[in-house]
């Protein structure tokens, strides 16, 4: 029990002080998921724009396809990307196996389902009324998918917000691509694994509280979105609606 | 302006609309009635390019419009359509009026002109810098037509445009409908399943039921001359009397109905099985010992009135005349005639105002 206590207070102390490497561990995990979120956003928008918009066969088990991949194990990722990028794989002259660029496309590899899906959900959410309106009123197949897209902006957004969440929280692609190497690739989600089977509570607890706050900026952020449909909060997010 | 051919729409198993045919005047209100589900929607969403038929091909203004390279925007472009339920942005009301001129790259001046007129044949001008989401549900429907107006559409299409909505405000849409037709000459094709309605906006009307077309004629065509028991009874006639013609000369025929012979027009010859509708207005009621002289109503039918239930300022009557009659009476006529239920009465109906359908089964 006294460990525990001691443990936390002496995390407080770390983040408090701005430990140097809880510090550069908590930017790196933040900028590789960041990234990857960026990179699986800009695929998966337009992906799941493609899939709503377009009519072709097999749309239905496309939807499934990715809805299973959801809940993808993070180890899967894992392994599949370490056979692609390890020295004898396919893509081994990348030479980005034990890198934060590795990291970066597994944890993006990983989310595109979801976002793809919430995107998918997204749009199909968008009132029919509207669109049928949109069409009649003479809008080009493109202008119809802007306006679409415009209606769905709060969700799509969410759907993003949540990838990131993910991305930052899982550590299987992080451990087997990134290989927790101190000062490189080491992340919140490694370092927490890794120190806990040291016996250095304290930094781990640090970590995990750090994991935490990030865990409710998200849910704070996604409440705002949710509510998006108030006024105020859509001038918060850049004005209202059209 | 619009001629249908052929036109089927098949939605899973599940037949829509069932091979219409159909040519639409330019400048007319052309209005299609029919129960919920009949089609209507889907037809006018077929009209609308919003949906691919099936079978069949729409041809607007001389151009088939199901050739693989019809230049579908061009012409939804020369139409406008308002939906059932109105969707407004939230965004002013201007600014939902402007919404299809921003799709065609119109100058900021000229939407903003058209804009103008559109809100003022609507007479929402006072309100164009209100948010369109707090609007009232006559008030959101007409900002639709508006919306639809100002593109200056050659065609407007209306899906029961009233349905939801209080008899003041369906009144406002119905008269805006009739002066919008009238000063912009524009074609208008709208559903309803409102026969008074239909009857009161219509050009001609054009009958859904179950996906077919089952009859086309003016107002007067569909209301008096029903070419089926089941439209008789969605155009709001219910007597309807199975019988048999006895006799007929030269389109002059006698028809036994129970134990009592009715007098009509028809060309259907002796022994043919029938329907006879007629319309409750049709029928008028007298007391029996009343002096009122001589009439040339052919069908003078004593009977006692069963029953007497009111209807607005009007009271519909059943006379049981051996067969079952409906009259529509005033209430003040009621009232002078002084007539209970058991009051023994004549109904009178002239036999120009008896339809007669051949009888199917």
């Amino acid at each position: 029990m006294s460990e525990i206590v001691s443990g936390l207070l002496q995390a407080i102390n770390l983040i408090v002080t701005l430990d140097p490497e809880v510090m550069q561990i908590a930017a790196l995990s933040i900028m590789i998921s960041l990234a990857a979120t960026v990179i699986a956003a800009s695929i998966s928008i337009p992906l799941g724009g493609i899939i709503h918009f377009y009519e072709f066969r097999g749309k239905r088990a496309v939807t499934i396809l990715i809805q299973t991949l959801y809940s993808i194990p993070t180890v899967v990722v894992g392994l599949l990307l370490y056979l692609m990028l390890s020295r004898s794989g396919p893509l081994g002259y990348w030479g980005l196996l034990f890198t934060p660029g590795g990291m970066i496309i597994g944890q993006a590899v990983l989310i595109i389902p979801i976002i793809t899906g919430l995107v998918i959900a997204a749009l199909g959410g968008v009132d029919r009324n509207i669109c049928d309106t949109i069409i009649s009123l003479g809008a080009t197949g493109f202008q119809t998918i802007m306006q679409v897209v415009r209606e769905a902006r709060l969700a799509i957004l969410s759907a993003v917000v949540l990838g990131f969440g993910r991305a930052i929280s899982e550590v299987g692609v992080a451990m087997m691509i990134g290989g927790n190497i101190r000062g490189e690739t080491r992340v919140l989600t490694t370092a927490i694994a890794l120190q806990t089977g040291i016996g250095d509570f304290p930094f781990s607890i640090a970590l995990g509280i750090i994991l935490l706050l990030i865990a409710l900026v998200i849910v704070v952020i996604m409440n705002i979105l949710i509510s998006g449909l108030s006024a105020e909060s859509q001038q918060a997010l850049g004005g209202p609606r059209i | 302006m619009i001629r249908i051919e052929g036109l089927s729409r098949v939605a899973g198993s599940k037949t829509i609309l069932d091979s219409i045919n159909l040519e639409i005047n330019r400048g007319e209100i052309f209005t299609f009635i029919g129960p919920s589900g009949s089609g209507k929607t889907t037809l006018l969403r077929l009209i609308d390019l919003l949906d691919t038929p099936t079978t069949g091909s729409i041809i607007f203004d001389g151009t088939d419009t199901t050739a693989p390279d019809t230049e579908w925007l061009a012409i939804r472009r020369r139409m406008s359509m308002v939906f059932q339920k109105p969707a407004v942005l939230n965004i002013t009301v201007a600014g939902n009026v402007a919404f299809g001129l921003n799709f065609r790259g119109i100058e900021k001046s000229e939407t903003n002109t058209r804009v103008h007129e559109a809100l003022d044949i609507v007479g929402l001008l006072h309100l164009a810098e209100r948010k369109a989401v707090t609007l009232s549900g006559g008030e959101m429907q007409r900002v639709a037509i508006a919306r639809a107006l100002v593109t200056r559409p050659e065609v407007l299409l209306l899906d029961e445009p009233t349905a939801n909505l209080d008899p003041v405000s369906s009144e406002i849409i119905e008269n805006l409908i009739l002066r919008i037709n009238k000063e912009m000459h524009t074609t208008i094709i709208l559903s309803t399943h409102d026969m008074i309605q239909g009857q009161r906006l219509a050009d001609r009307i054009g009958v859904i039921m179950g996906g077919r077309m089952v009859q086309v004629g003016s107002p007067n065509d569909i209301f008096y001359q029903p070419f089926s028991k089941d439209i008789a009874r969605l155009v709001g006639i219910d007597v309807t009397l199975k019988g048999v013609v006895k006799s007929n000369d030269r389109g002059h025929a006698e028809i036994i109905i129970g134990n009592s012979i009715f007098e009509a027009i028809t060309s259907a010859p002796a022994e043919q099985r029938v329907v006879l509708s007629i319309r409750p207005e049709e029928v008028t009621i007298k007391l029996p010992e009343s002096e009122s002289g001589k009439t040339s109503a052919r069908n003078q039918l004593l009977g006692t009135i069963t029953r007497m239930v009111q209807f607005g300022p009007f009271i519909r009557i059943n006379v049981d005349c051996g067969a079952p009659l409906t009259a529509l009476i005033t209430r003040k006529s009621c009232g002078e005639l002084g007539l209970t239920i058991g009051t023994k009465v004549m109904a009178i109906v002239k036999a120009t105002a008896i339809h007669v359908i051949p009888d199917s089964g």
